[in-house]
């Protein structure tokens, strides 16, 4: 492996390195936001305010099952089904986990962006082609929960 | 002294949690929050120390020793190796160890895998993917056990599509002053790879740190470092498509969630500041030992042996 000075090499790394700030700024922003969201709503929940869907003393009983028994017993809703119960402690606490699953969404969105006025057209298509899977896996098509 | 008692602390909890799960319905359900927020605090602090994501050693030490079902363990361990590298990546980002470039490729492909082995993981038996499980940690144990490193692996030449893709940088070292170029080769058998490792991932809820690292810096040849900070990277993204099929299936219980996330997160912080004075030799051959007996565990329980 060749060792070299930085300089003639400077110009490749320090474009990425742009692109890799934004990403950095969203993902930070997109992560202290879910985990605060969740925190903040879990300790609400165990509480008890508001009252849970499943009440807590019930989970020891119910956890042991596999999902789609609890779904069952508890009349638990499946895919965006939470968004109807978030007057609920323990779907209150979905939007934290919903937060953390879209920011590297948001993140490529921003980076193709970025990556797109650059004129990298292959890598401006990777994110997009990343924003669309992770689109699918969150729309619930594929899990039969939209 | 006290750094050695608390990973051994939590092993000893996991141990007796059988006994409690016997009759897990008559156990007040705050001792379960509780004893996963203390157990994921340990694993926080030794997954640190021995250079694992926290995932890896959470579902199968969970699954094995807990009353929960398989399908909640894996949901839970999939958002928490997510919550931990999406809080890791930013700062291995800003200071270039991690390559987005680099990552984006790969990890397009094993976020499409991913979403396979989560929709697999949970069509299939509990008992045949808890036997699949427990293959599959032993496997990761004898893998780390016999794995081998390279700080900056030679490449001779790249390959055709990492050409393409213009995967190559330089890596500045702060540690030794060292300033390096680096390429990639084998980019089709690496993106191969990927595919394999974002659907055990899905799969079975764990993070890929052990699987990453090896491909990046073994298989593609990126220097250690770069691989490791870029592995975290990628696996915010793999593991990020999965959760979603967890999620959308009603397998992520916030109950057993958000206690084992603030643990191993608190635990890593913790873990983080030990880096320097921990023996990490020693530390990786406990988590390896950790990971063989969880391994077993998972395997016994799947066969029906030890349920």
């Amino acid at each position: 492996m060749a060792v070299k000075p930085r300089d003639p090499q400077e110009a490749k790394p320090d474009r990425v390195a742009e692109q890799q700030e934004a990403y950095a700024a969203w993902l930070t922003a997109g992560t202290r936001l879910g985990l605060a969201l969740l925190v903040a709503t879990f300790l609400a929940y165990v509480l008890g305010v508001p009252a849970p869907h499943v009440p807590i003393e019930h989970l020891p009983r119910l956890w042991t099952l596999p999902a789609h028994e609890f779904r069952s017993a508890t009349g638990a809703p499946s895919g965006w089904g939470w968004v109807a119960l978030l007057g609920k402690g323990d779907y209150l606490t979905y939007p934290g986990i919903a937060v953390l699953g879209l920011t590297s969404l948001a993140c490529f969105v921003r980076v193709a962006a970025a990556l797109a006025a650059r004129g990298e057209r292959l890598f401006a298509a990777i994110a997009l082609a990343q924003t669309a899977v992770i689109l699918l896996a969150a729309s619930g098509l594929v899990s039969g929960g939209h | 002294m006290r750094l050695r008692l608390l990973p051994a602390a939590a092993f000893l909890l996991a141990w007796c949690a059988p006994a409690f799960a016997a009759d897990a319905a008559a156990t007040a359900w705050w001792v379960w929050p509780l004893a996963l927020f203390a157990v994921s605090f340990a694993l926080g602090i030794v997954a640190v120390l021995a250079g694992v994501g926290g995932g890896v050693l959470f579902v199968p030490m969970i699954a094995g020793f807990f009353p929960f079902h398989l399908d909640f363990v894996r949901g839970a361990g999939l958002l928490l190796a997510l919550s931990g590298s999406l809080a890791a990546a930013p700062a291995l980002l800003r200071i270039g160890m991690a390559n987005l470039r680099l990552a984006m490729p790969f990890a397009l492909v094993g976020s499409l895998t991913s979403i396979v082995g989560a929709l697999a993981g949970l069509a299939l038996p509990t008992a045949i993917v808890q036997t699949a499980l427990g293959t599959t940690i032993l496997a990761i144990a004898a893998l780390m056990w016999r794995s081998k490193r390279s700080e900056y692996p030679e490449v001779a030449q790249p390959d055709r599509l990492s050409a393409l893709l213009g995967l190559r940088g330089v890596f500045h070292d702060p540690a030794t002053g060292r300033t390096a170029e680096w390429r990639v080769h084998r980019s089709p058998a690496g993106l191969a790879a990927f595919a394999g490792i974002g659907f055990l991932a899905g799969m079975f809820g764990l993070g890929a740190g052990w699987a990453n690292v090896p491909v990046l810096n073994l298989l593609l040849g990126v220097p250690l470092k770069v691989a490791v900070a870029t592995s975290g990277l990628m696996l915010s993204i793999i593991d990020t498509s999965a959760a979603w099929v967890y999620v959308h299936r009603g397998a992520v219980l916030p109950m057993l969630t958000v206690p084992s996330i603030v643990g191993v997160m608190l635990g890593a912080g913790i873990g983080a500041r030990l880096l320097r004075t921990a023996r990490a030799a020693v530390i990786r051959r406990f988590v390896i030992a950790l990971l063989a007996a969880a391994g077993l565990r998972a395997l016994m329980k799947g066969l029906g042996i030890w349920p």
